[in-house]
């Protein structure tokens, strides 16, 4: 039975704890709305790239002068997945849950008899994936520095994967991240991006389109810019999803602190209680016994 | 006069979006004019000022880096890399562009890539002089 001190002591840091991740879950909230303001204002700029894409892809028939962003190697030997996740913890599920959609997609590869190789972007997708795939691990892209996401974060990670693309290191990338679909749903997503996946529009137009300069220089210098864009869009995406999770596991910590809190202060009283009685009996016996 | 539908979208946001009457583009193979009923057309865009006109005799300047526009029946799209409108420009910013230029330039040893990244520069110097800084 612990003593009256010991569970007012224990009282008062469970109130420590509950301060702080009330505030947590108060600057989460602040960040969120940042966050979602920014992956939503991205939003258009994505949807009228692949619109434009799609128009441009779909007047062209894939030949050997297709760009291999879009046709792709012609082999599906090495794939490399780009493992996009938060610098920091405390956000719930939400680091395990993409570096685990990442795992079982390295698995299913591995068993295939596939080699893959893999780049982190974020340290805490780091620390789960190198327990098993330490030797996959290629590259580990720290955005800890990094304060405001910019375009310039996810361009210099797609030419980081161009330039491996480009020296041949690997078929296929997949992109990891989480879809932000509200501050309590965020899906875990798997993006193929190279080659890359076009959505042909229905709606492309019969009109004859003027290329200036010619089509395929067009598409060659298109490419490489949607796959900036997509990966900008991930980072987006992953960092309003970071702060939603981060929010509503902050939320529950919060309430869990106070149903705790509420049970200790019951035990606190009780034993008080009992103390009290206790205390009277022997009074009461000891006058009784004079 | 006729109007068409314009819109301005850089990677971080939506610059501009509605109706105007003229909007001329910094296309890599000269700059360009597009008018209500333009031909459909799709071009990159170098380095240099959009012109958007929305009433007559009065434009309204845009400092776009790379990207490219696409005109269709629906209107003018412009996807720009990097959009800063005129008042936002800044000495520092405009700096630091032509610093970024200058890196490209010296990073590259193609010759189409170097003269891009000549030409953005000069277009950005001709920016800084026309802006009086």
């Amino acid at each position: 039975m612990p003593s009256l001190k010991d569970l007012r002591n224990r009282i008062a840091s469970v109130k420590a704890t509950q301060k702080i991740t009330k505030a947590m879950q108060m600057v989460a909230a602040a960040k969120l709305r940042r966050a979602q303001s920014a992956a939503e204002a991205a939003r258009p700029y994505a949807e009228r790239m692949a619109v434009v894409l799609g128009n441009l892809a779909s007047g062209i028939t894939v030949g050997p002068e297709t760009p291999r962003l879009l046709a792709g190697t012609g082999s599906d030997r090495v794939h490399l997945l780009i493992v996009c996740t938060a610098e920091r913890g405390l956000c719930g599920a939400f680091n395990s849950s993409i570096a685990r959609l990442a795992r079982d997609h390295a698995n299913r590869l591995l068993a295939e008899g596939k080699t893959v190789k893999i780049i982190c972007v974020g340290k805490k997708g780091y620390d789960i994936l190198r327990r098993q795939f330490a030797e996959q691990i290629i590259e580990l892209v720290d955005l800890r520095s990094v304060r405001q996401l910019g375009f310039e974060q996810g361009d210099m990670i797609a030419q980081k994967v161009l330039s491996r693309f480009d020296a041949g290191e690997f078929d296929v990338a997949t992109l990891f991240y989480s879809r932000f679909r509200s501050v309590i749903a965020q899906i875990p997503t798997a993006q193929q991006i190279i080659p890359a996946q076009i959505e042909a529009t229905g709606t492309s137009s019969d009109a004859v389109y003027d290329y200036e300069p010619d089509e395929g220089e067009i598409l060659t210098t298109l490419l490489p810019r949607n796959l900036t864009v997509q990966i900008f869009r991930a980072l987006l995406e992953n960092a309003a999803s970071e702060q939603g999770a981060r929010m509503s596991a902050m939320d529950n910590a919060t309430r869990n602190a106070g149903e705790m809190i509420k049970k200790q202060t019951m035990t606190y009283n009780r034993s008080r209680q009992a103390m009290i009685t206790k205390e009277l009996i022997e009074i009461i016996s000891g006058a009784e016994a004079l | 006069m006729a109007t068409f539908t314009f819109e301005l979208v850089s990677p971080e946001r939506v610059l501009f979006s509605g109706d105007v009457d003229a909007v001329v583009l910094p296309a890599t193979e000269g700059d360009m004019t597009v008018l209500a009923g333009h031909s459909p057309v799709m071009t990159t865009l170098k380095t240099g000022f959009l012109v958007v006109t929305s009433t007559p005799g009065n434009g309204r300047r845009v400092l776009v880096r790379g990207g490219f526009a696409d005109v269709n029946q629906n209107g003018l799209t412009v996807l720009a890399e990097r959009a800063l409108p005129e008042e936002e420009l800044t000495q520092d910013i405009l700096d630091q562009e032509i610093l970024t230029a200058e890196m490209h330039y010296d990073a590259t040893n193609e010759p189409a890539a170097k003269h891009a990244a000549e030409s953005a520069i000069a277009q950005l110097r001709e920016a800084k002089a026309a802006l009086n800084f």
